[in-house]
């Protein structure tokens, strides 16, 4: 029977992985960001009266003249205690600007990732119980189609279509930017859903694509085995078939597939979010990035990593679960 | 294991191997067809073009104008045909994308060959590190790399895209050539005198080279996409210079009112996409037929 | 005699390409009575699993049942049947057991749950009481630890085990008819024999008659009450057991039991049967045996011999029948010329 000692034993290890992986990105990026030519000094406070002694002056006192190594392990340091440091664009703690970003790209990817996968799942199913007719070939070209399509020109064309050519839906930002401090819960949780609605289904036509592709084919190399022709040969009905054996078995690889698509999720919702304007992490990494503000590019990145080995994490330990074949190991 | 009706029925498939092997060789036909059209014309640019790429006109009377006769993808607000722009567009992000992925290509192989026949610490540490590669989002890695060192040159650019690219390819790699490592004529190669480098190149890589094409063809595809993603963010090509993304991004402010400017280079961005992973796909199915899958193997994402 | 249980008549299955058609079963014949063992001896390429998919209408596109075929059951035409009173019938009335246990039984679903599933969709008992008459299938069929074992995955258990629980899930709804394709060829031989031995029991228990197809002339002998020899597409020999291990009348009977390993035989090489089978997009005209038979003669190339009557139920498709004397000169198939002899 299953060990449950195997369980926890792997998911320990799978976590000191994921660990040690981290550590090893925060350290990539910490060096590849501070070897960059320029710091926040140089040029984005572009007001020609600062004095080159003022700024290093501001150097030292945010210790980056110091050795790189220093630095690195200082920044070790604060991590460990939580402090990520200031942010010099946002005139805010570095962790006070990931909190109020990070839950709105989750949100935003979230959506993407249930909507994506449930329509991907459903469209995979449509094709598979009906291979080679023109219904599969439709949706199969249509899923190739938006595979193709690069994520931020999607978007551009959802907005051109859904907010300018037939305004259903706001042009960009998560919120009303006038009127949503003065709605009732009602009206605001509206509002918030609707300006969701077009990144989410932007992110999610995406990945929703990619999904249907994959389980439709997991389907279809599921179909002729063995066992389906026992519950046929059991007098099961077809629909029964195809839900509780095919899609039971099919669904396994899936949701491996979950765990990849965390990373290409997260990158979509960069390019998305530039063109909503919706506020999370990677709008917030790439006003970072082009102000120069270390710190927060820094955090950004690491976090943004740890998200996506996290996620990682949990679909591989979702993987086990639902293979009783790995589970009694 | 199949239901093994068709073993009853007769040794071969009936007619089944002519019969997939149109359907292939018609898939893979027009795909390969559509890029080599596209190839062709970037390749003959000057020759096609209707404009110059660059002229600008009549900034007042010609800016900004909608699709015509004259102009069929209209003009930006330079007054620059689209058009033109996007036929030499092509010859930028395609070559971006096919250097790029050869670089990507060469490192990935060789990487991974070496840690999977290397196997024990050696190929558990060099695989640690892909992992930890693999975990940060390639996007924000090139975003955060392009933007810092900002303004890099074309060349530099395509050796950043390659340089971040390889890591899936790796682990594929590495996993074909651990599986071969153990096959018996490796052994007898190994009986004979043969040494490690000489068998990796000549009796392991040729059995990985399918591997390779595919995920190559699938990977100009990507990189395609994701050099048009950092064009728009201006991080990707700087001007002069100008590939699809480029003009995408000049559209992007003014989408409600000058639609087409991005509309264009993003269908071309698609069809030579969609053409990529079409022919990788058929490529695919054609190494291996037994597993037509939907899922790509893509060199990283 | 009683009405036969089962009575297929000219069965013919095809397969349909775009270019050929494979006639794996070309009008095949033959009578199940309730209680009685049949046995469909053959090699690959003989139809024999075709065939026992046709009974159960599992044969799927590319495939398909030709018009004219006939398969009655319980007084039924079961080929006019629509497929929801199909589905009725399977599992229920006519049950079905494979070849290879690992890969016949869904790897995602406990056994117990597979076998309670065959009660819950022909019957309205609740969960609870499917899942006990499974448990209670899985102990009648030798399974010991029965309600520990329900629970347990299939690659959780040994290939004998699994070919309890295929049975188990096969005899759950005691029905009148089992389809057995190749049962214990993928097992251990002692696990063969205890697998053979709780068929016979539980046949004689439940009081069901068995379709049971193999290739192994040793099972036939151990088991079936009568036995259905079929080569090319078509039945060559029918025969009750003692009749044809008595006195076969099929060259290919004969081959296939000089072929057979015997422990009191003194022989250094076996003997085989030269060739191999035709392929069924192309039958030959005439005998389909033809090319790999000891006896042949032009009478074989130039007419396709029918079914003859030997003697009472004993019947083969053999011109042999007709002129018996030809047994005399024996001479080298066809097929065995140009070949290598060791």
């Amino acid at each position: 029977m299953a060990s449950n000692r195997g369980i926890v034993g792997t998911v320990i290890s799978r976590l000191v992985q994921a660990i040690v992986v981290v550590a090893i990105v925060t350290t990539l990026v910490f060096v590849l960001i501070h070897t960059a030519p320029g710091d926040p000094f140089a040029g984005a406070m572009d007001n020609p009266n600062v004095s080159e002694a003022l700024r290093a002056r501001w150097r030292a006192m945010y210790g980056l003249d110091q050795p790189l190594l220093t630095q690195y392990l200082r920044y070790i340091a604060n991590v460990a205690r939580g402090d990520f440091g200031w942010s010099f664009s946002m005139h805010r703690p570095v962790l006070d600007v990931l909190k109020d970003a990070l839950p709105n790209t989750l949100v935003l990817a979230g959506t993407a990732l249930v909507l994506g996968f449930a329509g991907g799942i459903g469209l995979a199913l449509i094709q598979a119980t009906r291979p080679g007719s023109r219904t599969d070939r439709t949706l199969g070209a249509g899923s190739m189609f938006f595979y193709a399509m690069p994520d931020f020109w999607l978007a551009l064309m959802m907005m051109l279509i859904f907010a300018y050519w037939i305004p259903i839906f706001p042009v960009a930002g998560s919120v009303d930017p006038i009127m949503h401090e003065y709605m009732t819960p009602l009206a605001a949780l509206a509002d918030r859903l609707k300006h969701l609605a077009l990144p989410a289904i932007t992110l999610a036509l995406l990945s929703g694509a990619a999904v249907a592709r994959y389980q439709r084919a997991e389907l279809l190399r599921v179909l002729p085995d063995d066992y389906v022709r026992t519950a046929r040969a059991k007098g099961v009905s077809e629909r029964r078939i195809m839900l509780v054996h095919v899609l039971r078995n099919a669904l396994i690889p899936t949701v491996s597939l979950l765990g990849l698509s965390l990373p290409v999720l997260f990158t979509g919702a960069v390019f998305i979010e530039r063109v909503f304007a919706w506020p999370g992490m990677g709008w917030v990494i790439l006003n970072a990035v082009s102000t120069r503000d270390y710190p927060l590019v820094t955090a950004g990145v690491i976090v943004a990593a740890a998200t996506v080995t996290i996620g990682s994490l949990l679909a591989d330990m979702l993987y086990a679960v639902v293979d009783p074949r790995i589970r009694g190991r | 294991m199949r239901s093994s009706i068709r073993e009853s029925v007769a040794a071969e498939p009936i007619g089944g191997r002519a019969h997939w092997t149109r359907h292939v060789i018609r898939h893979a036909g027009i795909a390969g067809g559509v890029l080599a059209l596209i190839v062709v014309v970037a390749l003959l640019a000057p020759l096609i073009s209707p404009y110059d790429p660059i002229a600008q006109p009549d900034i007042i009377g010609l800016k900004n104008a909608a699709p015509s006769l004259i102009h069929p993808f209209g003009t930006d607000s330079f007054s620059r045909d689209v058009l033109s722009r996007c036929i030499y567009g092509a010859r930028v992000s395609l070559s971006v994308a096919a250097l790029a992925t050869a670089i990507a290509v060469i490192l990935g192989t060789l990487y991974g060959a070496i840690a999977g026949y290397a196997g024990g610490v050696i190929d558990a540490v060099m695989m640690r590190l892909v992992d930890a590669a693999l975990a940060i989002p390639r996007v924000l890695l090139l975003i955060a790399i392009l933007a810092l060192w900002n303004g890099l040159p074309l060349w530099l650019l395509i050796v950043v895209l390659g340089a971040t690219g390889w890591f899936g390819l790796s682990r594929m790699v590495r996993a074909q050539v651990l599986s071969l490592r153990e096959l018996d004529f490796i052994a007898a190669a190994r009986a004979v005198g043969a040494t490690s480098p000489r068998i990796l190149i000549r009796h392991i890589l040729p059995n990985v080279v399918p591997t390779i094409i595919v995920a190559a063809t699938l990977g100009i595809g990507h990189v395609i996409i994701l050099e048009a993603g950092l064009s728009y963010l201006g991080l990707g090509v700087q001007p002069p210079s100008a590939s699809w993304g480029s003009i995408i991004q000049d559209g992007a402010d003014q989408v409600g009112s000058a639609w087409w400017i991005s509309l264009f280079p993003g269908l071309l961005i698609v069809t030579t996409a969609i053409a990529c992973n079409a022919l990788g796909d058929a490529l695919h199915a054609a190494f291996d037929p037994r597993q037509i899958t939907g899922a790509s193997t893509e060199i990283d994402s | 005699m009683s009405e036969p249980l089962l009575s297929v008549g000219d069965l013919r299955t095809y397969f349909h390409d775009a270019e050929t058609i494979a006639r794996a079963v070309d009008g095949v014949s033959f009578d199940v009575t309730r209680g009685e063992i049949v046995a469909v001896v053959g090699e690959s390429g003989s139809g024999k699993s075709v065939t026992a998919l046709s009974v159960l209408r599992l044969i799927r596109k590319p495939g398909r049942i030709e018009q004219g075929s006939r398969i009655f059951f319980e007084g039924r035409e079961i080929l006019d049947l629509s497929e929801t009173e199909m589905r009725d019938i399977r599992g229920n009335r006519i049950a079905m057991i494979f070849q290879e246990p690992m890969s016949a039984l869904n790897p995602v679903l406990t056994v117990g749950e597979q076998i309670a599933e065959v009660v819950r969709v022909h019957t309205d008992a609740s969960r609870h009481d499917a899942w006990e008459r499974a448990v209670e299938m899985l102990a009648l069929t030798g399974m010991s630890d029965p309600r520990e074992r329900a629970t347990a995955y299939p690659h959780q258990l040994s290939g004998g085990m699994r070919q309890r629980v295929m049975i188990a899930m096969a005899l759950v709804l005691k029905p009148a008819l089992l389809i057995a394709d190749e049962p214990t060829t993928a097992l251990d031989v002692t696990i063969q024999a205890q697998i053979l031995e709780l068929l016979q029991k539980l046949q004689e228990q439940l009081g069901m008659a068995v379709l049971l197809i193999t290739h192994d002339l040793g099972v036939v002998a151990e088991i079936a009450d009568r036995v259905v020899v079929m080569y090319g597409g078509e039945v060559v020999e029918r025969a009750t057991v003692t009749e044809l291990f008595g006195a076969p009348q099929h060259p290919y009977t004969e081959g296939l039991m000089n072929a057979m390993p015997r422990l009191n035989q003194q022989t250094e090489r076996l003997s085989t049967i030269p060739g191999i089978v035709p392929p069924s997009t192309a039958w030959p005209n005439g005998c389909r045996f033809r090319d790999r038979c000891s006896y042949a003669w032009e009478k074989c190339e130039m007419e396709h011999p029918p079914l003859y009557t030997i003697d009472g139920n004993h019947e083969s498709r053999c011109h042999l029948a007709v002129e018996p004397e030809r047994r005399e000169s024996s001479h080298e198939p066809i097929a065995a010329r140009g070949q290598v002899h060791r």
